[in-house]
């Protein structure tokens, strides 16, 4: 380092840039790779879940500095750091519904504990966490789907009838009864996955998935013509004279036994 | 001959043990409570050194992956930032690389590494510059701006290594084992003289620090070079020892660990813990201690 200052001879010249050159490279060349596995580590497995309020995804191993603030003050144990060997990037704060479910304490201590705002303080109420997003992923294996009164999902959830209802429906099967749908509001669901937890099959029919997958997108521009119609208090187009076309359907050529004539209108439907 | 015979035939096996049993002692002490917690339930410390809570009042964050976090486009909240500014205060007075003889669980690691290799008389290895770790430091805040995440975090053997031994260790002893044989095999203090940028990091943080070693009695030395043997960044004693260019005994460079062992090994006492305006003993001074005559 000294001897740096002084005027450098050819041979030590051309020495300097190669050994330069030769750092530079191979430090470029660590580089690459790791900027490469820092990519692939972003991606995070649909079963890992970020404990409420972590930033998204795309901001949230940049903000945490791996210090397990959050895992020590979790009062249930739940939260993990991934080590190196886990699809998770290395020491980030995870949990596994169907290991561990978020209980969902009122006063958030994990969040209190975060130093870097990587869990934003901004949550201060638990309901207002959105960890994920319960899908009752397989309505096949589902028992309520099928027909039977299991309803475990629905019972667990901490948010009772708002983040999960029973949807009731005729079942066509028996004829003569009816089936009862869990059925999750996503307005509501905070993603904590207890009822991916309490599920009693095998592997369980609902799961809590991260929200971008969980979650469809309508387009920008859709107008849901009745939701329009309940925010002014009246229909948008009844006065703007726009024209109604007759709904034209086959002539009978004589009217069935018991069915009324043709009455246009009624078979109008709901518009978009 | 052994380093430090002298020394230990001058002063005693304690006496000339003492900074490193001193240091042996802090870092375990360190890992000691971090490990309490969750051994014995006791919570003196929480988290670990990226970032911690003690006795629930102060927060401590590691400068080095915050300034990371700050590259990748984060504004972390006031506890890490107070956090970070208490650290960067104490190393700034103590030295910064204190951080890595002092505290560091890695240098664990390295010292035993360097024992190893030194039992086995392996000589020689890969020729790398020491100013590598600073091409490393920049890589480490480049990448965390390219990608936005802490990349460096994913790899880096200290963080994994303290976060493992407090959290589960899972496959990071694989990377500990790496920068073992590295350091025993492929070239001496290879990790933490040459390559870790975290260590650069506390370097150059350090680089302006009161707290030094100094070669007070610079006069005494005999020119054994168990000072030059023992330290992990020899490069950093010689203007001080030899005063070269009228160079001040205070070894000056942001690089030295002030880990104390060329204090152990010299057998004529010639460094102590100083401040960097000391100045030397002249050999006068002394009792009649006369540098030997050149053999």
């Amino acid at each position: 380092m000294s001897a740096d200052h002084k005027p450098l001879s050819g041979a030590a010249r051309r020495r300097f840039l190669a050994d330069t050159a030769r750092l530079a490279c191979g430090v470029g060349l660590l580089g690459l790779g790791l900027g490469l596995y820092a990519r692939r580590a972003q991606a995070l497995p649909p079963a890992a879940l970020r404990p409420p309020g972590a930033l998204a995804e795309a901001e949230f191993p940049g903000a945490c500095v791996r210090c397990g603030l959050c895992v020590r003050d979790c009062p249930y144990d739940i939260l993990e750091l991934a080590r190196p060997e886990q699809p998770v990037a290395t020491g980030t704060p995870y949990f596994v519904a169907r290991r561990k479910p978020c209980e969902m304490c009122e006063d958030i201590p994990c969040v209190k504990a975060c130093p870097t705002g990587a869990l934003s303080h901004d949550l201060t109420d638990i309901d207002e966490a959105r960890m994920g997003l319960a899908v009752l992923a397989d309505q096949e294996t589902c028992l309520n789907f099928l027909g039977l009164r299991c309803d475990v999902c629905y019972r667990v959830c901490p948010l009772m009838d708002k983040a999960i209802t029973l949807e009731r429906s005729h079942n066509e099967r028996t004829g003569r009864h009816t089936r009862f749908v869990p059925t999750v509001h996503s307005d509501a669901c905070t993603g904590c996955g207890k009822c991916e937890k309490a599920c009693v099959l095998e592997v369980a029919a609902i799961k809590v998935y991260p929200i971008h997958l969980a979650k469809g997108e309508l387009g920008a521009h859709y107008r849901l013509g009745w939701v329009e119609k309940q925010k002014a208090g009246k229909s948008l187009i009844e006065e703007q004279g726009i024209i109604d076309l007759p709904d034209r359907l086959p002539e009978p050529a004589a009217p069935a036994p018991g069915s009324q004539p043709g009455v246009p209108g009624a078979l109008k439907g709901d518009r978009l | 001959m052994r380093i430090g015979t002298d020394a230990v035939a001058a002063k005693g096996w304690l006496g000339a043990h003492k900074w490193l049993l001193a240091r042996r002692l802090s870092q375990l002490g360190i890992l000691l409570l971090f490990l309490l917690g969750p051994w014995a339930g006791i919570w003196i410390v929480k988290g670990n050194l990226s970032s911690s809570l003690t006795l629930g009042v102060l927060p401590l964050t590691d400068p080095f992956v915050l300034l990371q976090s700050l590259f990748a486009g984060q504004r972390p909240y006031r506890t890490a930032l107070i956090g970070a500014a208490i650290v960067i205060g104490f190393y700034f007075l103590v030295g910064g690389r204190v951080f890595c003889a002092w505290v560091c669980p890695v240098n664990l690691v390295t010292d035993a590494a360097a024992w190893l290799r030194a039992r086995l008389g392996l000589k020689g290895g890969a020729r790398l510059s020491r100013a590598t770790r600073y091409w490393m430091l920049a890589l480490t805040l480049v990448l965390a701006a390219a990608t936005g995440t802490l990349a460096w975090e994913l790899i880096n053997p200290v963080s994994m290594l303290h976060r493992g031994l407090i959290f589960g260790v899972g496959a990071a002893w694989l990377i500990v084992l790496a920068v073992f044989l590295l350091d025993a095999f492929v070239a001496s203090r290879a990790w933490c003289g040459h390559l870790c940028p975290m260590g650069a990091f506390y370097g150059l943080l350090g680089k302006w620090s009161p707290l030094r070693v100094v070669a007070v009695r610079r006069a005494a030395c005999n020119d054994c070079m168990d000072c030059f043997a023992v330290c992990p960044e020899p490069q950093v004693i010689r203007p001080a020892l030899k005063g070269a260019g009228g160079a001040g005994p205070a070894i000056l460079a942001g690089q030295c660990t002030n880990c104390g062992r060329c204090i152990d090994v010299c057998a004529k006492d010639v460094f102590a813990f100083g401040s960097r305006m000391a100045e030397a003993e002249q050999p006068v001074s002394g009792a009649p201690r006369e540098a030997p005559p050149v053999e």
